[in-house]
């Protein structure tokens, strides 16, 4: 097992053993499924509307090609600076060289996920600039120096105590839970930070070919300031946020609310074209967009899993997930967490040491139900799972699964093993729960019921050969008395 | 009607007594049940690892033992939802690859089976107590059983059926995943067998025999003996 196998293990293991996280947020993303519920009931039709969604976003990635030239021909009309970025490294240069071209000091950043992909925060500060995050949630991981904990809810595992805990250690801020003054705290705070930045950095929701614009979506209005105030604007978009025209907007910003958050729209979704032009009153004076594949390119040229680049990051797949639920979003150690951060991170940053997340599924299918794309998620993982045992079989799962083969296109050998099954249990007992035990790790937390004393094909037999008289004395449901006869009861 | 039944092969080797009462409701309803001895697995373990190559081999034996049957039916969602969804996949660009989607099509899960091919509702069956149904994930989203299950339940008589919190949320077995990341999948275990007994039921009820012995291995690992049984063995009763 690898090391970042060994870390899922450990890390998902300590919160699957914690009863009150896990309660918590079962708490909050019940209260999610039930407003989502409520704002999904507003659509003509919900179902039609993903119908809708996926193949816009499937349009969209079919043409590719074209419609990022055509976006990207806009933008640069607009004096918009365009970095087609290969991979993070080239990122992450291009953005290094606009902050020291600038000699700046402070940068502002909106929410951007597609950022911490590309560990740019980490980068910027080591080369000793000062990065705030202007987005609550992000802001108050950021003080706490951890990563999100979901890509759009980052600090929902937080309770209100320990937001005033941070604040009151980080801020000197007199403890009050009430959350408007936990919001008025952190107000308080970033307002400066604005007025005092250098640079603001944005991410994109969705980047419009038609007229070569960046959406960004926002619920705190901070999107705003940080690309108002600042004289420069840094935009980061993975290359698979193109959509066809403004219009497209008209459907999918209502379903990233409703599927992101429950909401008919979330409270601030702004358009961007370009750097002020010379009779406007604000706005900044540089604006560059860096363009991210990072493999996103390598996704696309896979016929089987290109559409898990429909994503419009709703995170509406983690919301339903009770994997995610019960290890919650750290102990994923990727920066996208659950169904989508399981099927992609193996193409992102290599199957063999992410393979794991696929594996961890219940294959239950309650994200790919959910997601408003229609990604095929739960079978992403299985595809996964296939072409990693493809292209590195390990050497105890072939002998397992040569010889499981092996038995049971053999009826013969599946009935004498099966036979010797029940004398192998009757051996193993004195072992069981032990190391010695093969199925240990399931008889720790449950009980494995011992092979019947006599099997289907047995009792097949008995039935065949003596009719329904046989019929009678069948194996009956052992862990249940007769049910009394209900009143009035026929049969 | 000719029926072939298959029974997943740990249900033959460890509750046989469902597949004794799928055999007793069928019969009771006047169908000819058959048993096509040869069978064994579907290979959906084999397929679920990545090893398709050994999956193919196994299904290609299910293909093999059933190519004479008219209608398979099977009381596990998650067999049935192999042979009907996940077959098609496996054998694609295959030279038997509609042979398997023929079988596909004329495999049922047990309860889809009842209410919707042969319109029953009413199998004449008694159970007293109140009955919560358990989902099996691959039934519900691979196969889209919901309301079979339900109608049959309410046609018993004696009856009372309740839906648990959270109805459709994993029970966490998941097959190798349950043994892979036993910790993940018994914290499922666990809010999945809380929502049963919030919700006041005496027996759980299920279509998919995994999630049963998922179910029935928590609750015994903690001492409580609340009855886990599958949908044919509340149907068998009378």
């Amino acid at each position: 097992m690898s090391a970042i196998t060994d870390e899922f293990h450990r890390a998902a293991g300590s919160v699957a053993d914690d009863d009150d996280q896990r309660a918590f947020m079962r708490k909050a993303l019940g209260g999610y499924e039930h407003t989502r519920a409520g704002t999904e009931a507003r659509f003509t039709s919900w179902q039609a509307a993903r119908d809708a969604a996926a193949a816009l976003k499937w349009d969209a990635l079919e043409n590719l090609h074209a419609l990022i030239q055509q976006f990207v021909d806009k933008l640069e009309k607009r004096g918009v600076k365009v970095c087609w970025a290969e991979d993070a490294v080239q990122a992450r240069s291009y953005i290094l060289e606009v902050v020291r071209a600038h000699q700046a000091r402070s940068i502002i950043k909106s929410k951007c996920m597609t950022s911490e992909e590309i560990h740019l925060n980490e980068l910027l500060e080591h080369e000793g600039f000062n990065v705030i995050e202007s987005d609550l949630g992000e802001y108050i991981v950021q003080l706490r120096k951890e990563a999100p904990y979901h890509f759009v809810f980052p600090s929902m595992h937080l309770r209100r105590g320990q937001i005033d805990d941070l604040f009151v250690e980080k801020h000197g801020y007199v403890s009050n839970e009430d959350p408007e003054a936990l919001t008025m705290e952190a107000r308080r705070v970033l307002r400066r930070k604005y007025l005092e930045a250098d640079i603001g950095f944005t991410g994109a929701n969705f980047g419009i070919a038609e007229t070569g614009m960046i959406s960004i979506t926002e619920n705190e209005g901070n999107a705003r300031l940080t690309t108002a105030l600042p004289k420069v604007h840094i935009a980061l978009m993975g290359i698979e946020k193109i959509i066809p025209t403004l219009d497209d907007l008209a459907l999918l910003l209502p379903m990233l609310a409703t599927a992101g958050t429950g909401q008919q729209l979330t409270c601030y979704n702004s358009q961007y074209s370009g750097p002020r032009s010379g009779d406007e009153p604000d706005g900044p004076e540089e604006f560059h967009l860096v363009l991210l594949d990072n493999h996103r390119t390598r996704l696309l040229a896979d016929p089987e899993q290109r559409d898990a680049l429909r994503c419009i990051r709703c995170g509406a797949c983690l919301n339903v997930c009770p994997i995610f639920k019960n290890i919650g979003g750290h102990s994923y150690g990727t920066t996208y967490q659950g169904p989508i951060g399981a099927v992609i991170t193996p193409h992102l940053r290599g199957l063999q040491d992410w393979k794991h997340l696929s594996h961890a599924s219940s294959l239950c299918g309650a994200c790919t139900e959910t997601c408003p794309v229609r990604i095929d998620l739960h079978h992403h993982l299985l595809r996964n799972r296939r072409n990693a045992a493809k292209a590195a079989p390990t050497m105890f799962e072939r002998v397992v699964y040569g010889a499981f083969a092996g038995v049971m296109r053999r009826p013969w050998l599946y009935r004498t093993l099966t036979k010797g099954s029940r004398f192998l249990n009757w051996l193993g007992k004195p072992v069981a729960g032990t190391v010695l035990d093969p199925v240990r790790a399931w008889r720790r937390t449950r009980t494995l019921p011992d092979p019947a004393k006599q099997s289907f094909k047995d009792y097949w037999k008995q039935h065949r050969k003596a009719g329904d008289a046989v019929r009678a004395s069948a194996p009956t449901v052992p862990t249940v008395p007769p049910a009394p006869p209900a009143a009035g009861a026929q049969s | 009607m000719r029926i072939s039944l298959f029974i997943p092969c740990f249900v033959d080797q460890m509750s046989p007594r469902t597949g004794v009462a799928v055999v007793e409701v069928l019969e009771r309803l006047g169908h000819e049940v058959l048993y096509p001895e040869g069978q064994t697995c579907c290979g959906q373990p084999a397929f679920n690892s990545g090893f398709c190559d050994q999956a193919r081999c196994v299904a290609e034996h299910f293909l093999d033992t059933f190519a004479d049957a008219e209608h398979v039916v099977v009381p596990s969602g998650s067999c049935a939802a192999m042979v009907k969804v996940f077959y098609p996949e496996l054998f694609q660009g295959t030279k038997r690859a509609a042979e398997a989607k023929a079988l596909g099509e004329r495999t049922w899960e047990f309860s889809q089976f009842l209410v919707e091919k042969l319109g029953v509702g009413d199998v004449g069956a008694s159970f007293a107590g109140k009955v919560t149904f358990h989902d099996g994930c691959h039934g519900l989203r691979e196969l889209g059983v919901h309301a079979a299950p339900r109608t049959l339940l309410r046609h018993v008589r004696g009856l009372e059926l309740v839906e648990m919190g959270e109805a459709r949320t994993c029970c966490g077995f998941g097959g190798t995943f349950a043994v892979k990341f036993p910790e993940i999948s018994t914290a499922m275990a666990q809010v999945k067998c809380n929502s049963i007994i919030d919700c006041g039921a005496h027996t759980v009820v299920s279509n998919d025999p995994s999630c049963l012995m998922q179910i029935r291995g928590y609750f015994d690992k903690h001492g409580n003996t609340l009855p886990c049984l599958h949908l044919a063995e509340v149907l068998a009763r009378t």
